[in-house]
């Protein structure tokens, strides 16, 4: 019942109910959009499960009658020109669209504070995490549910520049969006260089635009909007055939897994399930990941299902964590020349374990968006993005007083 | 199966505190020989001892205070061979011995140890014994046992010194077992620019600073010949390269360190003309260290979001 940034849904099924595949399970008020069921089956309870967060979280159970019977999809072929734009946030919304990227903030809220305001709208396509494929996977798959679903987003944004971004190692992809390019006049294909951590939203706004996004602020303030590529095809799905987002590709990768590949997952599917049909786990497995290794949440129960914005569950071993045995800052500055937000990690570092809100505050910790690349690059080994995540809890209470 | 839930990132990269400790050793091996195969054999114990010296005491003080072992990663070497490259061939090995202990001890470990000191050990150190022992570590004697007068002592005269250049270049001439050879030291700091241990800042700001202030304020009618004198003779060159880049000791923003190695080229220049000693890098680089927390302060990197051109159309 919350796959995205914002209230939960509350759920509109009971114990004992029937439910089809692509049937609302669950919706609410304000920033929340709804949930529907991605099998069809019959309610078994209602209850908190574990969630990818590592906290508990209130969840629809459904035992599969592996039946696969859907509700009326109502397909909808009118010419582009004709979509109104609240008819189309209207099916964005009711679709349950989120940030498929990782963020999983509501699509149809994004877009709508984003009307009258952006002058270039961007997909995204770097997907710079190292072993995740899965935007990949799409953009090599269906390259013109993308495109399509960019088109529809022009209807509604009136962006003077539409971009889609890929990074230049994703050869077959780049191949693919560049044939169907002629057939969507008006869509730019960007190629930008390979490069953790391009993907992230303020990053890639750079890299396209040049434009850089105040702190504290969001891509709109710069006329720019962003949505990922896999949102962008969720798009085109709920408004031309009326699907609701109730599947997602997803890598499951890492030295730990027998068979790496991507998966069409229908949302909800434990982890363990996806673990095995990529041929389990080797016997010395250490880690297993939500998302990326550089932003990725370790998980300790592989009951924990796949979410609307879960990209990538990735199994590492011991030997490829490289844990810190003797933290010690050397000074060394590397992490300053990483930073993508340009801060200053090494007095962040001491400051917070000096407990110095002041100091903290001055060094603008709070634009740390916790990317890792200082803690990958530190020779010390610090746990620098884990004491910056304290550091920010301290500057965010001591500004709530 | 148990997993392990801890923060992310996930991965790290394979830069290690050991690596780079090794790689300033493998940077500083040119220079080595030369001193080698300039000053002969007794070079080898010198560096032995300081080395040596450097360990055991940081060992000693690991096992006195009971804390973790430190020992091995590799920064004490690097001290002891550092502070070994500033002396002559001919210091007395007690020297060489207390000096290091004196680095490690005072100037790290009681410091807090790796990366908290404020002052560069190795040069603390020599500073140190310069003041309880000055003939210890200026007598140049060349390999014969004659004694020598160094480039530099010429040039306090001031008048420029009788070595060619190109013999100043590659290390033909009197002086510290590891600062003779500009050519060795410029090998040494290729390889740390390629194994990107260090940025070129401080020493580019650092020689050109000494270069510029020299072709100005030139002590000869020749003033172009004096500034290339300058930057080849004394311990400049290993001072820019080795010292002044030292992590703990030198800023880490990027036009911090470009103002520090203005600071130390300038102070190097003043030192050598009006001071004691005809060598300033010494002091030049432990005056600048002491600022090095100020300058980081006064220099900080502009924040994501606030250049020009991020502004809204």
């Amino acid at each position: 019942m919350q796959q995205h940034i914002g209230a939960p849904c509350t759920p509109l099924v009971k114990v004992g109910d029937r439910v089809l595949r692509g049937q609302k399970i669950g919706d609410g008020e304000g920033l929340c959009v709804p949930v529907h069921a991605s099998v069809s089956g019959t309610v078994t309870a209602i209850e908190p499960r574990p969630h990818t967060s590592g906290r508990m979280v209130n969840a629809i159970v459904i035992d599969n009658d592996f039946q696969d019977k859907s509700i009326a999809m109502t397909p909808n072929d009118a010419p582009l020109e004709q979509l109104d734009h609240d008819a189309i946030l209207h099916a964005i919304r009711e679709a349950g669209i989120v940030g498929m990227g990782g963020a999983a903030f509501p699509g149809n809220v994004k877009a709508l504070s984003a009307m009258g305001h952006v002058d270039t709208l961007i997909a995204n396509g770097c997907e710079c995490e190292p072993y995740i494929t899965a935007d990949d996977s799409l953009l090599r798959t269906d390259p013109e549910h993308v495109l399509e679903g960019m088109d529809i987003l022009r209807q509604v944004l009136k962006p003077e520049r539409t971009v889609v971004a890929v990074e230049d190692n994703k050869a077959e992809a780049i191949e693919k969006i560049r044939g169907i390019l002629k057939e969507h006049p008006g869509i730019e294909l960007v190629i930008l260089p390979t490069r953790y951590p391009q993907g992230a939203e303020k990053q890639l706004i750079q890299s396209v635009t040049g434009r850089q996004v105040p702190p504290g602020k969001l891509p709109v303030a710069v006329g720019c909007a962003v949505f990922n590529v896999s949102t962008y095809a969720a798009i085109y799905r709920a408004v031309r055939l009326g699907l609701p987002l109730i599947q997602r590709i997803v890598t499951v990768s890492g030295e730990a897994i027998a068979e790496p590949q991507n998966f069409i997952v229908r949302i909800g599917t434990p982890f363990h399930d996806l673990v095995e049909a990529a041929g389990g786990l080797h016997d010395k497995t250490e880690r297993v990941i939500s998302g990326g290794p550089m932003m990725g949440v370790a998980q300790s129960d592989l009951a924990v299902p796949v979410l609307k914005a879960t990209n990538s569950i990735l199994c590492l071993l011991k030997d490829v964590n490289g844990a810190a045995e003797n933290p010690v800052c050397l000074r060394c500055g590397k992490c300053v020349s990483v930073c993508p937000m340009r801060l200053h990690p090494t007095y962040m570092y001491r400051f917070t374990k000096a407990g110095r809100v002041d100091q903290l505050q001055r060094l603008n910790v709070l634009d740390c968006m916790e990317c890792g690349s200082c803690a990958f690059t530190c020779p010390g080994k610090l746990p620098l993005v884990e004491t910056f995540r304290k550091g920010k809890q301290m500057v965010r209470e001591a500004s709530a007083k | 199966m148990k997993l392990t839930v801890a923060s992310s990132p996930h991965i790290r990269g394979n830069f290690r505190t050991n690596r780079i400790m090794m790689d300033v050793c493998l940077a500083l091996v040119p220079a080595l020989i030369v001193g080698i195969w300039k000053f002969g054999f007794r070079v080898i114990p010198v560096t032995s001892i300081c080395i040596g010296a450097a360990i055991v005491t940081e060992w000693l003080y690991c096992l006195l205070t009971k804390s973790r072992n430190t020992t091995l990663d590799g920064s004490a070497i690097v001290t002891g061979l550092l502070l070994a490259m500033t002396l002559p061939h001919t210091v007395p090995y007690w020297l060489c011995a207390l000096g290091s202990g004196f680095a490690i001890l005072f100037v790290k470990c009681l410091c807090g140890g790796l990366g908290q000191n404020i002052f560069n050990p190795a040069l603390a150190a020599r500073a140190f014994m310069l003041l309880i022992y000055p003939v210890g570590v200026t007598r140049y004697l060349t390999v014969d046992g004659v004694s020598a007068a160094t480039p530099l002592h010429h040039m306090v005269m001031p008048a420029l010194p009788e070595e060619s250049l190109m013999d100043m270049f590659l290390g033909n001439c009197p002086g510290s077992i590891g600062e003779i050879s500009a050519l060795a030291l410029l090998i040494g700091f290729a390889y740390l620019l390629y194994r990107d241990v260090i940025s070129a800042r401080i020493p580019l700001a650092y020689l050109g600073t000494v270069a510029v202030v020299t072709l100005v304020f030139s002590r000869t009618d020749a003033p172009v010949q004096w500034m290339l004198y300058s930057l080849l003779s004394g311990g400049v060159m290993l001072g820019a390269i080795f010292m002044a880049t030292d992590y703990a000791t030198s800023p880490a923003t990027p036009r911090g360190q470009i103002l520090y190695g203005i600071g130390c080229g300038v102070l190097t220049v003043i030192f050598r003309y009006y001071g004691l000693f005809p060598e300033g890098v010494t002091y030049a680089i432990l005056i600048m260290n002491a600022f090095v927390w100020f300058i980081d302060y006064m220099t900080p990197i502009r924040r994501f979001g606030t250049q020009k051109g991020g502004a809204a159309k």
